[in-house]
């Protein structure tokens, strides 16, 4: 492995990341079982996040694309018996675009199932090439109304939309993540907002409606961060349904 | 009903009408007749049927009674009959609608008493529930008649009773009968009991041209017992109106043929395990030429099937509270053993595979009978679909690889117990339940004497001292514990099963095998993962050892990190891998009774807990009293990369120095398997596919959520038929007890956040 990794050019420049840690899951992360690295460094901070110890890129350890190609390599068996892939995650694996790219490359070129796991708040960063030796994009869309989305996560919607335009543009398969957080975008405005333009993109396979839960709260208590949703409720099965709804309304596929 | 079977049947219809093959009719080969007669079903699950009315009420009424039982312990026994094959008058639920008849005694749920494994046992169990043993009963075992539990106290060592106390090798069956030995109840069905018998008077008579050895009188005189026990279980069926000499002309004929040969095993023993062996595609070959003929629709096989699966859930032995404390939840690990693909290719799935497994969706989800699937990726894609449904519907089911068993045992192989693979009516076992290997390490720092109560339990081997642990020095001393421990081990064996064929012998399980029979010596370990993470301590980390004024190491402070079992990581699993290969070959040293093959299971059951109970603290940073993990689990919270990477640690122990078994159990929630349920079931396939692609042996899966588990601590009623896996077999949680509750709520749940 090493040597055809030496026949590649640029190798020193993009071979080393910050990567708080990997895991192996099933059915949370694109489809099947697969291999996730976690990214560090995060340039959101969205009120729910259930990774907070990604947050900021120094507080990782720096491996090597080899190291992880390595880990990776004692999956591949599995996850080609079992179906699945390898996903970048984060924090916000655009933050360490070089890296994560070459990260793809290399697992495509193992014949593995890829997928970025993105905000598309840095999306403009994502190079065309990047996104050929990505299979999959999983996409989150945490809001539609401006204001909503600067008070749930601290950041602008638009670069995220024009990802998202981008990716349609590109045929890039793509999954649509919204964490429905009840008492910021729970709203029927929102909802029906986000589903419209999702309606307008061919290459969105369906929306996750993930309902927001407190299981990283001992995260926050470990690294001695407020969190800052607490005290809110995870969203009712009666909520949750009437979401999907909303979006079936619009003709999007949603789960 | 006298002489005849069943009202309608006509007498003269041929058994084995419309059956291909012939060895199978010149002698006595069950595989052959399967592998010439039965159909595989590559379909899916859409032709099966429900409960019938009949079946809801039949088994609502035995459901009614399990709330008392629990309460109580027991339901009721029977303190003055020791039973036996004929002991009992006829039982029943429901006499007339049971379509399979027979209980263990003469009412269901009624206990037994069987004295001959010992007659302490026996008092103390029925002590713990109120009874009280008849005083003839009494006289008879203390005056008259030996137990298997007295035989063994007369031969014990003064060594073997220290490791045993010191509960360095726990569970022995010197008190209790061993099970684990499943006869093979498809010849009653196949070839009635006559022709059996006449089979075993041909093995008897061979015997009469050799020298009359001790080997061969035994042999004789156990041929001779083994006849005697097929004549009792004719009349024992007599009883119920069965006229079982001659072999089965139908379907229910066949599952009622089968039911009184497996029903005469668990009269007769009180076997730690009593498993069923592998019936149901043979059953299959009989419904479905009802099928064809018309007796029957798919609402009546189903019927058929789920009345059979009935009795095997109410299969009772009367245990002592500490039996309870050790394998909880009553079991009896009546296994069955489904699926599997056989050595010509065509996979051993057949409809009635699917039927068994509905059992769990028309009576509930239940622990026993204990469903066993045997996987091969190469399974039907369906059957394979719809095994992990009901996986994840009744967390009723575990997984054994068929691609390991089958090259080494067969394609006729069934499970006994949880993990335990041998081939049916060609094999038994000597169970040997199993050593602590953590505790032995902590003998070897303190020269064999106990962590706990500094008895001197072991040979006076040097302790080690030094501030901090040496990995060279503590492998060395190591080794030389485990030395003696394998030989003390095998020795404690080796009179337990001498003295359980001279006064508890099987003779109607073994009736149902050939002769000569291979025999296997089951050792077994727990600790696994505690003695590995302990090492790998020792070599990648520092560890300080603190003594007591008496120079005992009772603690242990790691300074840095060390890789620990369960995360896919070489470093740690091959020391895991490195001492069950070690132990294996010092346990396969050891001369074993009856020339028995030795083998080694990686598996606790649910004593993980009791085990850990009497273990001091290790130097991995588990606490004294903490729970092992269960079978060759990672220890809680160790595993950190998930499910999939502790599952491939598990799959690197080298089933060939483990041919007993290794146990994996998984508990996992079922957002951590997918969004959608066939999104979730078509991951479990994938998860199972590659898990055995991987060389893994058994999987236990769980699918639930934590927060059902803590409401059914709070309120058990709610939950009466809520089954969990715990190590190779199912129990109703709400039977465990409060601290075995505790254990499988703080074992890692893989969701992922």
């Amino acid at each position: 492995m090493t040597t055809q990794t030496r026949a590649r050019p640029c190798e020193t420049d993009n071979s080393t990341g910050a990567v708080p840690s990997w895991d192996i899951s099933t059915g949370v992360d694109g489809p099947g079982t697969r291999f996730v690295v976690f990214t560090g460094g995060c340039p959101l901070r969205c009120l729910y996040c259930q990774n907070p110890e990604t947050w900021r890129m120094r507080d990782s350890r720096r491996v090597t694309v080899d190291e992880l190609m390595t880990e990776i390599g004692k999956y591949r068996r599995f996850i080609e018996v079992a179906g699945g892939g390898v996903t970048i995650s984060g924090g916000e694996p655009l933050l360490q675009p070089a890296f994560t790219g070459e990260l793809l490359h290399r697992c495509r070129r193992l014949g593995l199932h890829t997928a970025l796991d993105t905000s598309g708040n840095l999306g403009d960063r994502a190079t065309d090439t990047l996104l050929a030796d990505t299979d999959l994009v999983l996409l989150d869309i945490k809001a539609w109304d401006p204001r909503t989305y600067r008070a749930l996560t601290g950041g602008d919607v638009a670069p995220t939309l024009r990802f998202a335009r981008r990716l349609a543009d590109l045929g890039r398969s793509t999954w649509v993540r919204y964490v429905l957080v009840p008492g910021h975008n729970d709203g029927d405005d929102e909802v029906d907002a986000v589903a419209s333009f999702v309606a307008t993109l061919p290459n969105v396979e369906h929306v996750d409606v993930l309902p927001f839960h407190r299981l990283g709260a001992p995260k926050y208590e470990r690294l001695g961060i407020p969190f800052p949703l607490a005290d809110t409720p995870p969203p009712s099965a009666e909520l949750l349904e009437h979401v999907h709804t909303r979006f079936r309304a619009h003709g999007v596929k949603s789960r | 009903m006298t002489a005849i079977g069943l009202d309608d049947v006509q007498h003269d219809i041929s058994a084995w009408r419309g059956f291909h093959g012939t060895t199978w009719r010149e002698h006595i080969d069950v595989r052959d007749f399967v592998q010439a007669n039965y159909t595989p079903y590559e379909g899916d699950a859409s032709f099966l049927q429900g409960p019938t009315e009949r079946t809801r009420e039949v088994w609502g009424r035995i459901a009614a009674m399990f709330g008392e039982e629990r309460r109580r312990g027991i339901f009721d026994v029977d303190a003055s009959t020791p039973s036996s094959i004929t002991s009992h008058a006829p039982g029943y639920i429901d006499r007339d609608r049971e379509l399979i008849v027979g209980l263990q005694t003469d009412a269901p749920l009624k206990r037994a008493i069987m004295p001959n494994g010992g007659l302490r046992m026996v008092e103390k169990g029925l002590e713990a529930y109120g009874y009280e043993l008849d005083p003839s009963v009494r006289t008879i075992f203390n005056a008259y008649r030996k137990t298997h539990n007295d035989g063994v106290f007369d031969a014990y060592t003064a060594e073997i009773m220290r490791a045993r106390r010191s509960h360095i090798i726990t569970g022995l069956p010197d008190a209790y009968g061993r099970g684990r030995i499943i006869g093979d109840y498809r010849r009653v069905a196949l070839y009635g009991v006559d022709r059996l018998i006449e089979a075993k008077r041909a093995e008897r008579r061979a015997l009469d041209d050799l020298p009359s050895s001790a080997e061969v009188i035994r042999d004789r005189e156990e041929l001779a017992e083994q006849i005697r026990a097929l004549d009792e279980l004719k009349h024992m069926a007599a009883s119920y109106g069965y006229d079982i000499s001659g072999p089965a002309r139908t379907g229910r004929e066949a599952l009622q043929w089968l039911y009184f040969g497996y029903l005469a095993a668990i009269k007769e023993q009180n076997g730690a395990a009593m498993s069923l062996g592998r019936t149901s595609t043979f059953c299959d070959i009989y419904l479905q030429r009802d099928l064809d003929e018309g007796r029957l629709d798919e609402t009546a096989a189903q019927e058929l099937v789920d009345d059979f699966v009935v009795k095997l859930r109410i299969v009772r032995f009367l245990r002592t509270p500490e039996y309870d404390e050790l394998f909880s939840g009553d079991p009896t690990w009546v296994t069955e053993a489904i699926g599997g693909m056989g050595s010509d290719g065509r996979t051993l799935v057949t409809r009635t595979s699917y039927r068994f497994l509905q059992t769990l969706y028309n009576l509930g989800p239940a622990p026993e009978p204990n469903l066993t699937v045997l996987w091969s990726p190469r399974l039907p894609e369906s059957f394979k679909r719809f095994c992990a449904k009901v996986s994840i519907d009744t967390s009723s089911v575990q997984y054994e690889s068929d691609d390991l068993i089958r090259p080494r045992l067969g394609d006729d192989a069934a499970i006994a117990c949880c993990v335990s693979a041998m081939e049916v009516g060609k094999k038994m076992q000597f169970f040997g339940a199993r050593v602590n290997l953590a505790k032995a390490l902590l003998y070897a720092i303190n020269g064999g004497r106990d962590e706990m109560t500094g008895e001197q339990v072991a040979p006076a081997f040097p302790p080690l001292d030094g501030d901090f642990l040496d990995y060279e020095q503590v492998r060395s001393a190591y080794d030389r514990m485990l030395d003696w421990l394998a030989a003390t081990y095998v020795d404690a064996l080796n009179v337990i099963h001498y003295m359980h064929d001279k006064y508890a012998y099987e003779r109607v399980e073994m009736a149902l095998h050939d002769h000569p029979v291979m025999r296997t010596l089951a050792c077994g370990v727990a600790g696994l993962s505690v003695a590995a993470d302990s090492l790998s301590a020792v070599r990648y980390a520092r560890v300080r050892v603190i003594r007591d004024a008496t120079g005992l190491a009772t603690d242990y402070v790691i300074e840095g990190e060390f890789p620990a079992y369960g995360n896919n990581d070489d470093r740690a699993d091959g020391i895991a891998v490195d001492l069950v290969t070690a132990f294996m070959a010092k346990v396969r040293s050891r001369p074993a009774y009856r020339d028995a093959e030795h083998t080694l299971s990686v598996l606790t059951i649910t004593s993980n807990v009791v085990y850990g109970k009497h273990t001091g603290n290790t130097p991995d940073g588990r606490r004294a009293g903490e729970p092992f993990a269960p079978g060759a689990n990672p220890m809680n919270g160790r595993d950190r990369h998930g499910m999939v990477a502790a599952a491939l640690s598990v799959a690197k122990i080298p089933y060939d120095q483990s041919r007993d078994g290794i146990s994996l159990t998984e508990t996992i929630t079922p957002a951590g398997l997918g969004r959608t349920p066939g999104e979730r079931i078509g991951n479990l396939v994938g998860i199972l596919d590659g898990y055995v692609d991987a060389g893994g042996f058994h999987m236990n899966v769980n699918v639930l959520d934590r927060a059902t588990l803590l409401d059914a601590m709070a309120h058990p009623e709610r939950y009466p038929q809520l089954t969990i896996r715990v190590s190779g077999y199912a129990v109703n949680f709400v039977r465990l007890t409060p601290e075995q509750q505790r254990d499988v709520v703080n074992r890692t749940f893989h969701a992922s956040l």
